[in-house]
C-alpha cells in the first residue's frame, strides 16, 4: 500500500514515526488516515467563477482538460445575497467577483458538457444555498444523471455569516432550519454529497486569531450537530458527511497546531458529548485555503512566498484539500498566470519537498505538541462560555453570541489589535512596514470584468422571464411560501419544483423573506 | 478647523430650516452642539418658536433595543401622518474625544420613511450634553418636528438626566431579573413614566414585568415615587409587535400631562435644569479664568484661595 | 475644548459583507478624535445621502470590496451633488487597483485608501480632504 519513499540522498523513510496514537487512530490528532499523503495526495482544488455562466464553464473545462477532477464555484455577490442580476442593489456587481446565476438555465450553462456523475463540485454559497443545490440537482436530472450519483460540497454554513462574512438573508433560526433541511435531504437522497462545510476561513479573514477561528468554527459545527439531532436525525446518519474549511495563515506552527487541535477536539466531542459511534463521524475532514487577508498590494510577488509557506502549513497539518491564493488577489480577480503559479506551488510541495512521504512529520515535536494542547485549551474556554450562555446547548449559546454581537466584537477587537501592532511596527509585514524599497506598484495584467457582462446577464434573465410559464412559477412559489411556514416540512422538494419552473433565485428569496423576515446585524464596531 | 457658519448667519439658517431645508436643520444642530456664540444666538432665536413638540426620552441598558424600538415607533408615527425626529446620543471616548455613533444602523426603516435622525456624541459628558440636547430639541421643535424622541444609554448620570427631563420618559428593560435590578440601581425606576419590556419574544418577559411591578410596589410603599404609577408595555421591537401599544401609552401620558398641570411642571423643571447647566458652565469658565489670573498665593490654604476666588467671581469680595 | 471633532459618515455601498476594513477604519478615526456615524453594511446611495445631510458630515467614507468601484463611486458622487451636498468630500476604501485612481479622481472622489493603508495614512487622508476646505468656500 505504501510504496517505498527515499530522500534525495537515497535514504529510505517509513510512512510514520513516533509512538501512538498514530495517524488514523483516535483521537486523530496526527491525521485521519494511517498512510496520509503516501496513499493519496490532497486534492488541489482551485476556486473559479467570473462573468456569465458561459465564461466560467469555459474555465471549468480548461481545468478538467488539465487533469483536475474537482470544480469549485465562486458566485457573484448578487447571487450570494439572493438577488437577481436586475435588482437595483446588484448594479456594478453582476459577474464581477464570481459567476452570476439567476435561474436553472444559468446553472445548466455553467455545467454544460461536463459529466456531473464524474466530477465533484464544490459550491461556495450560504444564504441561498438550498436554492442553488436545487438548481444543481435539477440540471443533473434534466441531463439524465440521478441525484444519488452527485458528489460535492455545499458550503451552506450560515452561522459564520452572522459572525463574520455577513452574507445572511434571514434571521438565524429560520436560516438554520434551511441548513437542516439540506442535511436531511442529502442524508436521504444524496449519499455522496457534503451538505455543510463548516468554515473558519471567513472568521479568520474577518480578523479573528487562530484560536478564535478554531473555537468559533468547531462551536458552529457542534451547533449544526445539535440542530440536526433536534429535527430527528441520528448523529451517525449525517456527521460523516460534515466537512470543515480552515484558513492557513502565516504563523507557521500556530497554524499546524490549530489543524491538529481541531481534529482532536472534534473526535472527542463527537464521541463523548454527541454519542457518535461510526468512526467516520469522529474524523474531521477539512479543506484549506491560504490567507487572502495576508496578501499585500505592495510588492505583490512576495505573496508567492507567503502562499507557499501557508500551503506548507496546511499540508503539515493534514489537510484533505487545498486552495492556494494567487499573488495578485489583493488587487483583483486572479489572472491566469498568477493562478497557475499558485497551483504549481502546491505541486512543488507535493512532488519535490518530500513532506508528503511521512504522515504528520512534526508529531512529537515539543513545540508543536504544546501548541496543539494550548489551542485546544483556549478553544475549551470558548465552548464553556457558549455552553453556559446556551444553558447546556452550544446551538443556543451560538445564537446568543450572535444576537449580543459577542462574536463580532471579539473578531473586531482582534482585527484592530493586529492593525495597531502593524502600525506601531511591533509586527513586521514585509514590503508594508519594513523592507519597503523596490515596490513598483500593482501588476498591470489585472483581470477584470466589464459592464458588458452585467448588461448581457440582464438580457438573458429578461429572456428567461419572458419564455417561462408565469402561472406555473406563481403556483410553485406559493408552495414554497406554504412549506416555509410549516417548520416541520422540508423545503427542498418545493424548491426543486420552483427552480424547474424557472423561478429565479431572487424570487424564491423574496418569498422566503416574507415568511422568515430579514435580519439586521447587531453592530459591534 | 471648520468654518462656523459656512457663510450663513444662524438667523438665515433658521429661516431656511423652517422652510424644510434639511441641511440647514443639520447645520443648526452642529452649531448648537459646538456651543459658544452661535449656539447662544440659536437658543435665543428658537426659544419663542419652540414649545409645541412632545419630547419623548428613551433610555435603558446598551443592547436593550432602544434604537430598534425608536425606529419602529417613529416609522409608525410617520404612517399616522406625524413628523417625528430623533436625537440619538452615544458616548464619546474619554481618552480621545472621538466616538462611534452606531444607532442609525438599526434605524434604517425610520430613515427610509423620512424620519430626521441625528446622532450625537456626549463630548466629554458634563455640561456639553446637558446643554446640547435641549438646544437640539428646541431647534427640531422650532422646525415643526413633533414628537422629538431622544435616545440615550441609561448608564451615565447626564444621559439619564436628559431623559428624565423629557415630557415622557420611557425606560426599556429586557427579560431577565438582572435587567430590572440594574435599572433600579441606575436610578431609572424613579425616572420612568413608562416601562417597556422589550424582546418579549424571549422567555421571561412576564417575569420581568412582575419584577418591575414588585419594585414599583416597594417604591410606592416607601413613598419615594410621588408620580402616577408607570404603565408597563411589552414589545418585540424587531417584529414591530406591541409598538402600537407603546405609542398609545406615550400619547396617553402626554394627554394626562396636557390635561393637568403636568406639562408646565415638567417644562419648568426642564428649563431649570438647563439654566442650572448653563450656570455650571459659566461659573466653571469663570473659575478657570480666576484661577489663572489670581491663583494660589504662598501661605494661603486651599479653602482660603477658593473663597477668595469665589468672592472675586461673584463680585462680593471675600465670601469667607 | 479645541476645535469641534470632524464628523465622518462611514458606510459600505453594495452587497458584499467585508466589513473588517470599515470597522478598523472606524476605530482608527475614533482614536484620532473624530466622530464616526457608522451606517454599516449594504447601504444605498439614498441612505448615505440622508445620513450625510442629517448628520452634517464633514466627509463620507465608502468601503467597497466588490470590484464595482468604477460603477458605484460616480453614482454616490452624483447623488450627493444632486442633494446639494457636492461639497462633502468622498473617500473610497477597499480593493482599488492603482490604474483606477485617475478615473476615480476624475469622477470627483476626494481620496482613495487602498488595501494596507496604515492608521496614519487613513487619518491623514480624511483630515486632508476636509482641510482641503472645499467646504470652507461652499454653501
Ligand atoms: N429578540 C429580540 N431582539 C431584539 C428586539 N429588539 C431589539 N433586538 C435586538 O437587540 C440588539 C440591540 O438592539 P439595539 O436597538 O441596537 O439596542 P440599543 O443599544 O438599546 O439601541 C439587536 O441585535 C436587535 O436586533 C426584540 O424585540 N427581540
Ligand atoms: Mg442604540
Amino acid at each position: 500500500m505504501h510504496p517505498d519513499r527515499r530522500t534525495l540522498s537515497g535514504i529510505p523513510v517509513d510512512p510514520v514515526y513516533g509512538e501512538g496514537p498514530l495517524p488514523g487512530e483516535y483521537p486523530y490528532t496526527r491525521g485521519i488516515h494511517a498512510g496520509m499523503y503516501r496513499d493519496r495526495h490532497w486534492t488541489m482544488r482551485m476556486f473559479a467563477g467570473f462573468g456569465t455562466a458561459e465564461d466560467t464553464n469555459g474555465r471549468f473545462k480548461e481545468l478538467l482538460r488539465s487533469g483536475g477532477t474537482g470544480l469549485s464555484t465562486a458566485f457573484d455577490m448578487p447571487t450570494l445575497m439572493g438577488r437577481d442580476s436586475d435588482h437595483p442593489l446588484a448594479i456594478g456587481e453582476v459577474g464581477r467577483a464570481g459567476v452570476a446565476v439567476d435561474t436553472v438555465d444559468d446553472m445548466a450553462d455553467l455545467f454544460a458538457d461536463i459529466d456531473l456523475a464524474a466530477v465533484t463540485t464544490s459550491m461556495t454559497i450560504n444564504g441561498p444555498a438550498p436554492i442553488l443545490l436545487a438548481m444543481y440537482v435539477a440540471v443533473a436530472e434534466e441531463g439524465g444523471v440521478e441525484r444519488r450519483l452527485l458528489a460535492g460540497t455545499l458550503q451552506n454554513d450560515i452561522l459564520k455569516e452572522y459572525q463574520a462574512q455577513k452574507e445572511y438573508l434571514f434571521p438565524p433560526r429560520p436560516s438554520v432550519r434551511l441548513v437542516t433541511d439540506v442535511i436531511r435531504f442529502t442524508a436521504a437522497e444524496m449519499p455522496r454529497w457534503n451538505p455543510v462545510s463548516v468554515s473558519g476561513y471567513h472568521i479568520r479573514e474577518a480578523g479573528s486569531t487562530a484560536a478564535q477561528e478554531l473555537a468559533f468554527t468547531l462551536a458552529n459545527g457542534f451547533a449544526y450537530v445539535e440542530a440536526a439531532a433536534a429535527v430527528g436525525l441520528d448523529v451517525d446518519e449525517f456527521a460523516p458527511r460534515l466537512s470543515f474549511f480552515f484558513n492557513s495563515h502565516s504563523d507557521f506552527f500556530e497554524e499546524i497546531g490549530k489543524f491538529r487541535a481541531a481534529r482532536r477536539i472534534w473526535a472527542r466531542w463527537m464521541r463523548e458529548r454527541y454519542g457518535a459511534r461510526d468512526e467516520r463521524s469522529l474524523k474531521l475532514r477539512f479543506h484549506t485555503q491560504t490567507a487572502g487577508v495576508s496578501l499585500t498590494a505592495q510588492q505583490p510577488e512576495v505573496n508567492i512566498a507567503r502562499v507557499a509557506l501557508q500551503a506548507l502549513a496546511g499540508v503539515l497539518g493534514g489537510t484533505q484539500s487545498l486552495h492556494t491564493d494567487s499573488y495578485d488577489e489583493a488587487l483583483a480577480l486572479p489572472s491566469k498566470e498568477a493562478a497557475r503559479i499558485a497551483l504549481r506551488t502546491q505541486q512543488v510541495i507535493a512532488h519535490e519537498t518530500g513532506v508528503a512521504d511521512v504522515a504528520d512529520p512534526l508529531g512529537g515535536s515539543a513545540y508543536v505538541e504544546w501548541m496543539t494542547d494550548e489551542l485546544e485549551r483556549r478553544a475549551g474556554e470558548v465552548f464553556d462560555r457558549l455552553d453556559d450562555e446556551g444553558g447546556g446547548s452550544i446551538l443556543e449559546g451560538v445564537y446568543a453570541g450572535i444576537e449580543s454581537g459577542w462574536f463580532m466584537g471579539e473578531i473586531a477587537e482582534s482585527a484592530y489589535r493586529f492593525e495597531r501592532e502593524v502600525n506601531a511596527g511591533d509586527r513586521v509585514v514585509v514590503g508594508v512596514n519594513a523592507f519597503t524599497e523596490g515596490d513598483e506598484g500593482g501588476s498591470s495584467r489585472l483581470m477584470r470584468i466589464g459592464q458588458d457582462t452585467e448588461d448581457l446577464q440582464r438580457k438573458r434573465l429578461a429572456e428567461v422571464r419572458l419564455a417561462r410559464d408565469g402561472s406555473a412559477v406563481r403556483t410553485a412559489l406559493a408552495r414554497v411560501a406554504d412549506e416555509a411556514g410549516r417548520p416541520e416540512a422540508n423545503l427542498m422538494p418545493a424548491l426543486l419544483d420552483a427552480v424547474r419552473t424557472r423561478a429565479t433565485v431572487g424570487e424564491v428569496v423574496e418569498v422566503l423573506e416574507d415568511v422568515f423576515g430579514t435580519y439586521v446585524e447587531t453592530t459591534v464596531v | 478647523m471648520q468654518p462656523a457658519t459656512e457663510g450663513r448667519t444662524p438667523a438665515e439658517l433658521l429661516a431656511a430650516a423652517r422652510d424644510g431645508e434639511r441641511r440647514a436643520i443639520a447645520r443648526l444642530l452642529t452649531l448648537v452642539e459646538r456651543g459658544g456664540g452661535a449656539a447662544d444666538a440659536i437658543a435665543g432665536a428658537t426659544h419663542r418658536l419652540a414649545g409645541t413638540a412632545h419630547v419623548v426620552g428613551i433610555t435603558g441598558a446598551p443592547g436593550s433595543g432602544k434604537s430598534t424600538l425608536t425606529s419602529a415607533l417613529t416609522t409608525l408615527l410617520v404612517a399616522g401622518g406625524r413628523r417625528p425626529a430623533v436625537v440619538a446620543v452615544d458616548p464619546s471616548s474619554p481618552l480621545t474625544g472621538g466616538a462611534i455613533l452606531g444607532d442609525r444602523v438599526r434605524m434604517e426603516a425610520a430613515t427610509v420613511a423620512g424620519v430626521f435622525v441625528r446622532s450625537m456624541a456626549t463630548r466629554g459628558h458634563g455640561g456639553g450634553l446637558a446643554l446640547a440636547v435641549p438646544g437640539a430639541v428646541r431647534v427640531l421643535d422650532a422646525c415643526g418636528f413633533d414628537p422629538v424622541v431622544i435616545e440615550t444609554v441609561g448608564v451615565g448620570q447626564v444621559e439619564v438626566d436628559v431623559v428624565a427631563a423629557a415630557d415622557t420618559a420611557v425606560v426599556v428593560v429586557t427579560p431577565g431579573w438582572g435587567d430590572a435590578v440594574q435599572a433600579n440601581k441606575a436610578g431609572l425606576l424613579e425616572v420612568a413614566d413608562l416601562f417597556v419590556v422589550n424582546k418579549a419574544d424571549r422567555p421571561g418577559a412576564s417575569d420581568a414585568r412582575r419584577d418591575l411591578d414588585l419594585m414599583l410596589d416597594l417604591t410606592e410603599v416607601s413613598g419615594a415615587c410621588p408620580k402616577r404609577r408607570p404603565v408597563i408595555v411589552e414589545t418585540t421591537a424587531t417584529k414591530g409587535e406591541g409598538v402600537e401599544d407603546l405609542l398609545a401609552a406615550i400619547d396617553a401620558h402626554h394627554a394626562v400631562l396636557v390635561g393637568g398641570t403636568g406639562l408646565e411642571v415638567r417644562r419648568a423643571r426642564r428649563l431649570a435644569a438647563e439654566v442650572r447647566a448653563r450656570l455650571d458652565h459659566l461659573l466653571g469658565e469663570a473659575a478657570g479664568q480666576a484661577l489663572v489670573e489670581a491663583g494660589p498665593v504662598a501661605g494661603e490654604t486651599t479653602v482660603e484661595t477658593a473663597r477668595r476666588l469665589a468672592g472675586r467671581i461673584l463680585g462680593t469680595g471675600d465670601t469667607g | 475644548m479645541g476645535a469641534a471633532p470632524i464628523r465622518v459618515v462611514l458606510a459600505k455601498l453594495g452587497l458584499d459583507g467585508h466589513d473588517r476594513g470599515l470597522k478598523v477604519v472606524a476605530r482608527m478615526l475614533r482614536d484620532a478624535g473624530m466622530e464616526v456615524v457608522y451606517l454599516g453594511l449594504r447601504q444605498t446611495t439614498g441612505t448615505i445621502v440622508d445620513a450625510v445631510e442629517q448628520e452634517d458630515a464633514d466627509v463620507v467614507g465608502i468601503s467597497m470590496h466588490n470590484a464595482g468601484h468604477l460603477t458605484l463611486a460616480p453614482l454616490i458622487v452624483a447623488a450627493l451633488a444632486d442633494a446639494g451636498l457636492g461639497d462633502v468630500p468622498v473617500v473610497i476604501g477597499g480593493v482599488v487597483p492603482d490604474e483606477d485612481l485617475d478615473e476615480l479622481a476624475a469622477a470627483g472622489v476626494g481620496a482613495v485608501l487602498g488595501p494596507g493603508a496604515s492608521a496614519v495614512e487613513v487619518v491623514a487622508s480624511v483630515r486632508g480632504v476636509v482641510d482641503a476646505g472645499v467646504r470652507a468656500t461652499g454653501d
